[in-house]
């Protein structure tokens, strides 16, 4: 066992990744000697050389239009998107080519990509350092797209996410790096939960809470104050937001009849809406109370000194819970 | 190569004036002098803008220290009419443009996303994103064209737009398109790319083999490679290409060869990845220093007028430490304004919840 922030462990994915497969390649801009502004590559550059941990020109659509021809020839290109706010430069790449390969091809080409990025608010810096651009590239058919939420998650499904075959947006919960955590690195990958699945935190009966990356702590905290209440709320960590575990998820509404979701991004066309209409779907009968929704609010982030205002907290989430339990 | 070989210079750093067969400075003592204090107060809004974020006032700061020549040069040879875009490090040209120094530090203290009036300062706000705005500069100066404020030859009307950049941005697609309008419709628009050596940890040779400059030739527009850190030849230099501008004759694009004498932003150790003896050698290679040294000697400067400036140094450090610590945190409700033009049924309800839950806050 070790422990490791959610970055250490992350790192240490990268490290056994490009020691379990040589056609595993990191490419990004300051991942090399500088180790990302993060340090998520601290020490790769310098153990797997120069050309396999790459240091990229500053062009976000050249580092993912580049990996995709290097991903054709056989490689398995991993790549760091410095900061979520510089994702969009790399839009087309992204959304038009990396995902749409497999089809366009029938087949004969895939494209095993995966696309690391911080996400998420609340470290108080300046504009486009706080961006949750997820539900873009969850509404694209061919991505798949997940974050984790803890150390052990930060270890496996990093690695996990770079064996997949299909290309993979891998969101990094930034304002938790430093989160610690048990992660038993010894393990072997395959007894790791599966990628696509979400992992049930806390077991309740009154009422689910459904969230993932940063706000899986506000939503743990938001449990225990419940719980001095003698409220009992299930949480659930998404982990993948294309596709949904919609087993887990149906089986823990059908259990409690009401649902939560917690997400930084915007509500108007999240990944929240989308759940919510397939539990509505799946389990309209179970449903007590309306799917709910705790996000950021439809618009762009704000200046940092509001940002405590603009994203979920555990009162918003047991407002909302509250709400629920009044239906 | 030393990337400082072969450069455009009217000022070395020794401070003597050099001769250059085509650039020839027009700025007398009391222009040079007012340079040198530009500069001065620049690099003194500088440290202390750091000590605030050390303080925790800030959340983050990019120096500019190194870069003033390159800043305050071309900064002075734009003219009112004129507009300029720039990244997050231009607090230099920003001072040119009239903006005060405590207004420059809402943004990096998270009050506000743009920190000036835009209208007012003809200068558009700090941009993060790398190279988007040298696309805005051309369009604006596409704009100056079908407007009819191009090549008019009366005094003050002709307008030219500046984008600034850095050396790591020459890579980005936005900043090449950019060039492609601007020759297209030979806008009237000058890229000053400040060539600092480090895009974060990146080198200039990770961008590109050739001198940046170089890179114009591609595109049909002309590039010019000047010593960044020789206020005198940045001016001068910068001059020509606006004046090119305004009367008609399309685009430009300068190479700013300079050093970034600090770290990237507050956030950044450039120990990791950079050797000190480079800095060793920038020094030396000083934007003010050289300066001092000729006014000097031209008897132009002197103890007194020394610290005259830098008693206003130290005043103008007192009043950002103060006037920082009392910029007003914007409204929680102010999170709502601003998104549409007009009223929108979903942000009015959003709204209406931070509303409630801000007076459930007062109440408990
Ligand atoms: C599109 C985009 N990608 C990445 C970044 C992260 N980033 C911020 S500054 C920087 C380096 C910029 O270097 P350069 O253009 O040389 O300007 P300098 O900072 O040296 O003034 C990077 C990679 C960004 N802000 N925007």
């Amino acid at each position: 066992m070790a422990q490791l922030t959610i970055v250490q462990a992350v790192n240490q994915g990268l490290r056994r990744a490009l020691e379990s497969d040589s056609k595993v390649l990191l490419m990004g801009e300051d991942i090399g000697k500088l180790g990302g502004v993060f340090r998520a590559t601290e020490g790769l550059q310098k153990d797997f050389g120069e050309d396999r941990v790459i240091d990229s020109p500053l062009a976000e659509s050249g580092i993912v239009g580049t990996a995709i021809g290097l991903a054709l020839y056989g490689y398995r290109p991993v790549i760091e998107i410095q900061f979520d706010g510089f994702v969009y430069p790399a839009f087309d790449q992204i959304v038009v080519q990396l995902a749409r390969m497999r089809y366009r091809s029938a087949g004969a080409l895939y494209l095993p990509i995966t696309i690391r990025m911080p996400f998420g608010g609340g470290i108080g810096s300046v504009e486009h350092h706080g961006e949750s651009p997820e539900a873009y590239f969850a509404s694209t058919p061919g991505l798949r797209v997940v974050a984790c939420a803890d150390s052990t998650d930060a270890y496996w499904m990093i690695q996990q996410a770079v064996a997949s075959d299909d290309p993979v947006i891998f969101l990094e919960p930034k304002r938790r790096y430093y989160q610690k955590g048990e992660v038993d690195i010894s393990a072997d990958l395959s007894t790791a939960l599966p990628l696509h699945r979400a992992k049930v935190l806390v077991e309740g009966s009154e009422c689910t809470i459904i969230s993932y990356g940063p706000t899986v702590a506000t939503a743990l905290q938001a449990a225990r104050l419940a719980a001095a209440d003698g409220v009992k709320l299930e949480v659930i960590d998404l982990r993948s937001l294309s596709p949904l575990d919609m087993p887990t998820l149906i089986e823990s509404v059908r259990k409690t009849g009401r649902a939560v979701v917690v997400h930084e991004a915007s509500s108007s066309g999240g990944v929240g809406g989308e759940i919510g209409q397939c539990l509505m779907q799946s389990c309209f009968y179970n449903l007590k109370a309306p799917v709910l929704r705790v996000t950021g609010y439809d618009t762009p982030y704000p200046p940092s000194r509001i940002e405590d205002d603009y994203l979920p907290d555990a009162d918003r989430i047991l407002d909302a819970v509250e709400k629920s339990m009044s239906y | 190569m030393d990337p400082f070989d072969s450069l455009i210079q009217l000022l070395d750093c020794n401070g003597s004036l050099v001769e250059d067969s085509h650039y020839h400075s027009t700025l007398d003592g009391p222009a040079l002098l007012a340079l040198y204090r530009d500069m001065v107060l620049v690099r003194q809004l500088d440290v202390q803008a750091t000590a605030l974020q050390r303080q925790g006032e800030l959340s983050l700061w990019a120096p500019l220290l190194g870069q003033e020549a390159a800043q305050i040069g071309s900064g002075r040879a734009l003219q009112a009419q004129d507009y300029a875009f720039t990244t997050y490090r231009e607090h230099g040209v920003a001072w040119c443009r009239g903006v005060d120094p405590v207004e420059m530090l809402r943004f990096w203290r998270g009050t506000m996303h743009q920190s000036w009036d835009a209208n007012l300062h003809r200068l558009y706000g700090y941009q993060v994103i790398i190279g988007a705005h040298a696309l805005h500069a051309t369009g604006y100066a596409m704009g100056a064209q079908y407007a009819g404020r191009v090549g008019t030859g009366e005094a003050g009307r002709d307008q030219a737009v500046v984008a600034y950049f850095g050396d790591g941005a020459m890579s980005e697609g936005d900043v090449n398109e950019a060039f492609v309008f601007a020759t297209a419709y030979q806008a009237p628009v000058v890229f000053f790319c400040q060539n600092n050596q480090w895009a974060i940890s990146e080198p200039t040779k990770r961008q590109s083999r050739v001198p940046l400059a170089q890179r114009a030739d591609g595109f049909g527009l002309p590039g010019i490679r000047v010593d960044g850190n020789d206020v005198i030849a940045v001016h001068a230099v910068t001059v020509e290409a606006l004046n090119r501008a305004r009367s008609g004759q399309g685009p430009t694009l300068i190479e700013a060869v300079t050093y970034r004498m600090g770290a990237h932003t507050t956030s950044d150790d450039p120990t990791k990845y950079r050797d000190s003896a480079d800095d060793e050698l920038w020094r030396g290679r000083d934007p003010i220093e050289r300066l001092r040294i000729y006014l000097r000697a031209e008897g132009v400067l002197n103890d007194d007028l020394e610290s005259e400036l830098a008693h206003e140094g130290v005043s103008l450090a007192d009043r950002m430490r103060e006037s920082c610590r009392e910029l007003p945190d914007p409204h929680p409700l102010s999170i709502f304004d601003h998104v549409y033009a007009g009223a929108d049924a979903r942000i009015d309800e959003q709204r209406r919840e931070v509303e409630r839950i801000l007076s459930d806050g007062q109440v408990s």
